[in-house]
């Protein structure tokens, strides 16, 4: 079972973060839109939306510490056990309280507010589900790791060295398998999330216009070379490639 | 000297009577489906009034279009590229619904299922946005000719700078008010803000004709081009997610038809033709500091198409034979850069539009002739104009940024005009002193009449084919109404992703689809109830096609011999 959770399922998870997301950018351009909703409602969103999304960007920056950089490294640098963990609950707790009100009164108002509750789809009402539940317990290991146990200080020495042997391909399943159930929940919930990412609205994420801010101001596109509308099959050109130079 | 072309429009405001045609025509063209109900690409305006949406020309507010910054640079208004990131997860400048309207529609079911009782049923307007009941409180033409002006006429943000700058000159008082009709399309800007504030780099202009189209494929819906577009004319589909706009109807234009508002326009009010301009010369045509001096920096970045020079560059840049020849007929160009009588819609908000307006003589006119003078007279409108300072101010803010003298020039020249061509009417010699007094000759003036007055389908659009040899890159080649895979709302609602994923489908594709929709429905937009049953409107009276009675009925022998009957009076 450990094998099958935490030596087969997080690369089952890569093959359809990637795959899908890859297959939807290729079939799906035109439903990928972060189906803004700020046209129905605005006094909320414009709480609850940055909260959220700033809220989240702390999160990650914080998962990316704690997984990716390993402790040797910290102490390294002089970074005392304590003054590690006492940073990482105290901006992780604040960030992540930031995230769930966010996402509270967003959900909040997705549902009070009639003409955003009518433009929810079934898609995203599981989307909300899943990722509710990913903060939530994400939450649930930060403060269990304060208040109820001693956990909290040994992720860095199961969970992160896990997550660093994935990316060799030799998972280490004892490492995380030693873990306490409450970041087994999480990195499930979190597997599940990522999984269902490519098939819901989160893929807007993957396309953060970060190019805007070099981009030319005005684009000119030429008719030929910007023609959205693919040929499909059936309706492909006579005629051979190099007579064709347009490989569309 | 970059020379590219230009489709451009002049609409000769003397000639709006105010129908909406236009805009009705293009919203059953291009807007009628679930997502844009609030939509019109087209839309015409009631001056002075708010405008749609509400007052989308206070920049204050809004932040459309471009300013300079403290070293002269254009920057947006609603600030730069770092800003709009930060302003991603929520705008926060952008027009909400209420700021259009909430759109409606009508129950008409009940107008038939009412039971039987004392009381008339009635057909309650129900949102098309919640589906539930609905109290309208507004529309897009709402204020239509001054409805309501005497208690909301001070929110036109114009009647409020003006009243600031001049006391007391716009009246509402039902004698000494004035108005004209504004017709409004997006302006298929040389230096458009729309485009600038897109984070994705969804929008684009094309290289061949300079029509400003949003990539349905890239548009991500950060919504950065609703609060960039001064004229508010990017709209948000709410059901894909997507921006929307005017597309100068572009699949009618690459075949040398004119655009739907201008076919169906029942003044002929609008030119379309090609202008040639000087691509680079834009960036530093709208940075110029004086805002009065934009529409002359606008006017300079135009080419002459007779120019030798000019012919030369466009033939390097690859501007075919066909397309100098039409820029060189094209009326628009006649009416901006030879007659100068076409102004730009707010120059001053730096975006150089391409929609361009003959300011309107009438308000003037239609005054002098209630006061029992004569109003064709060269010499009493000629005075009207100067003293009835009114219209002349108002003008002024919409067409060239404050700039009295322009609009006096261009409404002169058009009294002139009148006075001119009444005395050759009358069979008098042309009196060659009145086409002087505004700085022309009378053959010009007669040719400027000719051009405005009764020119023909074939003058008012000159509009070039796009090129045979290109005709394979045409967007909607490849594509037939029998699009298999479930074209059309169906298919789109169904999709795995929810609303509005999956390929997308050809424009003309889903226009029919949606338009088949949407007219054999009368109940909100994508309820699934009533898909299928026909309108009447658009039944030729053969048959009974199925759907055009209720199927929740059973079929009794009634309705078959309804049907029975229909079947033989078909004929």
């Amino acid at each position: 079972m450990d094998i099958f959770l935490w030596g087969v399922l997080p690369y089952v998870m890569v093959v359809i973060l990637v795959g899908g997301s890859i297959w939807r950018y290729k079939y799906d351009q035109f439903g990928w839109t972060t189906r803004s909703s700020q046209l129905y409602e605005s006094r909320l969103l414009r709480i609850g939306s940055p909260l959220f999304h700033f809220g989240l960007l702390a999160v990650i920056a914080g998962h990316f510490f704690g997984l990716v950089i390993p402790k040797s490294w910290t102490e390294a640098v002089g970074m005392t056990e304590d003054l590690y963990h006492f940073n990482a609950l105290f901006v992780g707790s604040i960030a992540g309280v930031g995230t769930l009100a966010g996402i509270a009164l967003l959900i909040y108002r997705r549902r009070k507010t009639g003409p955003v509750f009518m433009a929810t789809t079934k898609n995203d009402k599981l989307m909300y589900v899943v990722l509710l539940a990913a903060i939530l317990f994400g939450l649930w290991t930060t403060l269990a790791s304060v208040f109820f146990d001693e956990h909290g200080v040994t992720y860095r020495d199961t969970v992160s060295p896990w997550f660093r042997s994935l990316f060799i391909f030799q998972p280490d399943v004892g490492a995380m398998a030693a873990a306490p159930t409450s970041f087994h929940i999480h990195t499930l919930v979190g597997m599940l999330l990522f999984m269902v990412w490519p098939f819901t609205r989160l893929v807007h994420a993957f396309t953060a216009p970060l190019h805007y801010l070099f981009r030319p101001y005005i684009v000119y596109r030429s008719r030929d070379k910007g023609a959205s509308v693919a040929n499909r099959d059936g309706w492909s050109d006579v005629g051979t490639r190099d007579r064709d130079t347009r490989n569309r | 000297m970059r020379v590219m072309a230009q489709m451009g429009m002049v609409m000769n405001l003397d000639k709006c009577i105010g129908c909406h045609t236009c805009s009705v025509t293009c919203k059953q063209a291009w807007t009628n489906r679930a997502g844009v109900e609030y939509v019109w690409f087209n839309n015409v305006e009631t001056r002075p009034g708010q405008g749609y949406p509400r007052r989308y020309e206070d920049q204050e507010k809004w932040k459309g279009g471009w300013e300079l910054n403290k070293r002269g640079r254009l920057k947006l208004k609603a600030g730069g590229r770092v800003k709009k990131l930060f302003g991603l997860f929520a705008n926060p400048i952008q027009p909400e619904l209420k700021d259009y309207y909430e759109p409606w529609t009508y129950d008409y079911k009940t107008l038939v299922d009412a039971p039987l009782g004392d009381d008339f049923p009635v057909a309650r307007p129900k949102s098309l946005i919640t589906g539930k009941d609905t109290k309208i409180t507004w529309s897009a033409n709402w204020d239509d000719n001054l409805g309501g002006t005497t208690e909301l006429g001070h929110l036109d943000p114009i009647v409020e700078k003006v009243r600031r700058e001049s006391e007391d000159k716009i009246k509402f008082e039902y004698e000494q008010t004035f108005m004209f009709y504004l017709p409004r399309i997006c302006e298929h800007c040389l230096n458009p803000s729309c485009m600038a504030s897109c984070p994705s780099g969804a929008i684009y202009k094309r290289v061949e004709d300079g029509i400003v189209l949003v990539d349905q494929d890239q548009c991500r819906g950060w919504r950065q081009c609703m609060t960039g577009c001064p004229y508010k004319k990017i709209y948000f589909n709410h059901k894909t997610g997507k921006a929307e706009k005017c597309t100068f109807c572009y699949p009618r234009i690459e075949v040398g038809l004119p655009t739907v508002c201008s076919e169906t326009c029942v003044g002929r009010l609008r030119y379309l033709g090609l202008f040639l301009y000087d691509a680079d010369a834009v960036t530093a045509a709208a940075s110029v500091t004086d805002p009065k001096d934009l529409y002359q920096a606008q006017m300079d970045v135009l080419l002459d198409p007779n120019d030798p020079d000019v012919i030369k560059a466009a033939r390097e840049q690859g501007i075919q034979e066909d397309w100098i020849e039409a820029a060189q007929k094209s009326p628009v160009y006649a009416l901006t850069k030879v007659y100068k009588l076409a102004l730009p819609l707010h120059p001053e908000y730096r975006t150089m539009p391409m929609v361009w307006y003959i300011p309107p003589l009438s308000p003037v006119v239609d005054l002098l002739r209630d006061q029992g003078h004569d109003a064709e007279n060269q010499d009493v409108l000629f005075g009207a104009i100067d003293a009835l300072r009114i219209p002349v101010e108002y003008l002024a803010e919409l067409f060239t940024a404050g700039d009295t003298e322009r609009v006096t020039e261009v409404l002169r020249k058009l009294a002139a005009m009148r006075a001119y061509m009444r005395g050759i009417s009358l069979g008098n010699d042309p009196d060659e002193s009145i086409p002087a007094s505004v700085g022309m000759d009378g053959a010009t003036m007669y040719e400027m009449y000719r051009l405005m007055a009764i020119a023909k389908y074939s003058e008012r659009y000159v509009i070039p084919k796009a090129h045979a040899e290109q005709a394979h890159d045409l967007e909607e080649m490849g594509c037939s109404l029998d699009f298999d895979g479930g074209p059309g709302m169906g298919a789109m609602g169904n999709s795995p992703f929810g609303e509005a994923s999956g390929r997308p489908t050809p424009v003309a594709v889903e226009t029919f689809n949606a338009l088949k929709d949407r007219q054999s429905s009368d109940s909100v937009a994508g309820a699934d109830t009533l898909r299928g049953r026909v309108n009447l409107l658009n039944w030729d009276g053969n048959g009974a096609p199925p759907g055009l009675f209720p199927q929740d009925h059973p079929t009794g022998p009634a309705v078959d011999a309804r049907a029975d009957a229909l079947d033989g009076g078909g004929s």
